[in-house]
């Protein structure tokens, strides 16, 4: 006997007309990401490939290989990357740990304090950095009349300088993903471990840190990423010395206005930070597998 | 440590006392667990039964008093250190090992070569009936097998003592009673000192050797669980035991005295200022043909029946106003007609059911 099957035009209708509402409701963002984010990549990837006498020439990407400078550019990056990331989980996981060990109500004071520096202006802390940091800035003077040393210390306008205002902005983005981590941490798992015989060392090292390497991977590939095409800092605290992709690409623009091979670097940038997420990604499917989170 | 020879310990507990602030989450505590003995903690949530749990594993440090396994004193002996084998209520499985990997966990810290690793491992997992397990991911179990991966976990490294918190509180009902027999077979054919907590009576009645009622922090009562359910030391036990009514009696010289009435009772009275009369609503007899001889009779009025399938529930008045609740088979006269609301019955109570407990505030 064949089943009575009433409504069911109308309800698919219902369905279907349920799945519109939700893509009209998502369709700003679609087109604003297709207005600034598609057509003008596309057309960065576009001018790229434009030589000097307007016809489709790779002499952009040639000259990244013939001059040195740009090997150097594109080391003095990734290096920057590499140290802030490591600088910032040195100093952001214990931070974190310590942040995850206190009563919730403290803990949560103290995360409102690790992202107070979000709410002022990225340009100002990096010049307030300049201010405290420089030759007779407050650091120096303060040193020297503690006695901690004789003659200032160049700690702007180099590497150093650098190192010290992108880790300070950085900091953040690793410590929110990392304290996650280790609060969705069941405590029992602590205990477990300890009752089954490992030291707080031991336990710390095969329950604990194994459980928030999830969290430490995304942030660090956070950090890692954004440093990547960071411009305001490494331009004022480096003075010049520190020379990242970015600055390069807004001198090729401003001073040679040469956007083909502007374009070129932003292409090359955006490749090797879209390889990056994608080795890194392969890493983070590790949390599936080791079943990190819940 | 890897020897089969290992003997089960006995655990003494001494005037152990643990404060919150102004609250005695342990009060004086003293309990002698005896080797190889399957001890229950039971007590309502609160009463200070896991603390004391917790202080025999070493998470939780009391303020005072002795804690010795075996002739080893351990009360200051960090938990890494103390080798008792323990399963928690969330049974804090590792989620980022295997099933073998999490067995295997405590045979690595104590060094021991890895064929043997294996063979342990597979051999304890055979124990829970888990052979084969071991290379699955602990979210690809269910909470049945989830457990009893603990319960391997925690038996591998042949541990003296066993300590489980609430092992089955998160099974549901047909898969706890499976298990509560199963790890009560389980602790026949290994023998270790086990401290069981629990907060279902049920459940403490059927794994136990003896129990020990905690509430606010002591020791109510210790006791197999028959001396516990027919004679419980006073009214929290009675109460939290089974069911019960109570009604309250008074000693008129030698005998003890309901409304008027001398009760007959086979057990003496405790030495209390104040009297209970402990009705269980198995133990009562209905009778709908008047008093009967030889037993204490009350009379009462049926104020509800409720038909329940294998027996039937009737609360009834006494003269006085007091309820007694009365708990029938379905069988014989019953199951044609079970008494009506508002029909006169006399309740019958035997003497060696006629408990009497101490009525103070426990």
């Amino acid at each position: 006997m064949e089943a009575v099957r009433t409504n069911e035009a109308g309800l698919r209708r219902d369905e279907w007309l349920e799945r519109l509402k939700l893509f009209g409701l998502g369709s700003p963002a679609i087109l604003l990401i297709l207005v600034i984010l598609v057509i003008p990549v596309g057309w960065l990837f576009y001018v790229s490939f434009i030589g000097a006498d307007g016809t489709f020439s790779l002499e952009n990407y040639e000259r990244m290989l013939k001059r040195k400078s740009y090997a150097r550019i594109f080391q003095t990056t990734f290096e920057v990357s590499f140290l802030t990331t490591g600088l910032c989980i040195l100093i952001g996981y214990p931070l974190a740990y310590f942040i995850a060990g206190l009563p919730n109500r403290i803990a949560n004071l103290c995360l409102i304090t690790v992202l107070l520096p979000f709410w002022t202006s990225l340009l100002v802390r990096t010049y307030a950095w300049l201010v405290l940091l420089q030759k007779r800035g407050l650091v120096n003077e303060w040193a020297i009349s503690l006695g901690l040393w004789d003659e200032p210390i160049k700690m702007v306008h180099n590497m150093t300088g650098t190192l010290i205002g992108m880790v300070h902005i950085m900091l953040p983005f690793l410590i929110l993903p990392v304290y996650g981590a280790m609060k969705a941490i069941d405590r029992d798992l602590m205990k477990a471990a300890s009752n089954l015989g490992a030291s707080p060392r031991r336990a710390f090292w095969t329950v604990f840190f194994p459980l928030t390497l999830p969290g430490l991977f995304a942030g660090s590939l956070m950090v890692f990423i954004l440093c990547l095409g960071f411009f305001v800092t490494p331009a004022v605290l480096g003075g010049g010395k520190v020379i990242m992709v970015s600055m390069k690409i807004v001198s090729n623009i401003e001073l040679f206005v040469n956007w083909g091979a502007a374009s070129a670097l932003g292409v090359v940038l955006l490749v090797s930070t879209m390889v990056i997420l994608w080795i890194a990604s392969r890493f983070l499917n590790l949390e599936k597998m080791t079943g990190g989170g819940h | 440590m890897t020897s089969r020879t290992n003997e089960a310990l006995p655990i003494s507990v001494r005037n152990v006392t643990k404060t919150y602030g102004p609250v005695h989450a342990l009060n004086d505590v003293s309990l002698e667990v005896r080797s190889g003995e399957f001890l229950t903690l039971l007590g309502p949530s609160g009463s200070g039964k896991t603390t004391l749990l917790m202080v025999l594993a070493g998470f939780t440090r009391p303020d005072c008093g002795s804690l010795k396994f075996g002739d080893r004193e351990v009360i200051r002996t960090p938990p890494h250190l103390r080798d008792v084998g323990m399963t928690f209520q969330s049974y804090a499985l590792f989620p980022h090992m295997t099933v073998a990997g999490n067995v295997g966990y405590p045979l690595k810290l104590r060094k021991v070569p890895k064929a043997e690793i294996a063979a342990r491992v597979e051999a304890a997992l055979d124990t829970v009936q888990l052979g084969g397990f071991g290379a699955r991911r602990i979210d690809q179990l269910s909470g049945g097998q989830r457990q009893r991966v603990a319960v391997a976990r925690a038996i591998v490294f042949e541990p003296r003592i066993l300590l489980m918190d609430e092992p089955l509180s998160a099974l549901d009902k047909k898969l706890r009673d499976q298990m509560q027999i199963e790890l009560r077979h389980l602790h026949e054919k290994l023998g270790m000192t086990t401290v069981y907590v629990t907060h279902d009576q049920r459940e403490a009645l059927t794994m136990s050797d003896r129990i020990a009622v905690v509430n606010h922090g002591r020791i109510m009562q210790l006791a197999t669980p028959r001396d516990l359910y027919e004679r419980p030391a006073n009214r929290f036990v009675a109460d939290f035991i089974g069911e019960s009514t109570f009604l309250p009696v008074s000693r008129q010289g030698d005998t003890v005295v309901f409304d008027g009435t001398p009760l007959m009772h086979d057990s003496p009275p405790p030495e209390a200022a104040s009297l209970l009369l402990m009705i269980r609503p198995e133990r009562v007899v209905l009778s709908r043909e008047g008093p009967r001889e030889g037993v204490n009779n009350f009379a009462a009025t049926a104020t509800e029946v409720v038909y329940q399938g294998d027996s039937f529930l009737l609360h009834a008045a006494l003269a006085d106003g007091a309820q007694i609740v009365l708990r029938g088979a379905m069988r014989g006269a019953n199951v044609t007609a079970l008494p009506a609301v508002g029909e006169a019955l006399t309740l019958c109570l035997a003497p060696e059911d006629t408990v009497l407990i101490d009525g103070g505030e426990a």
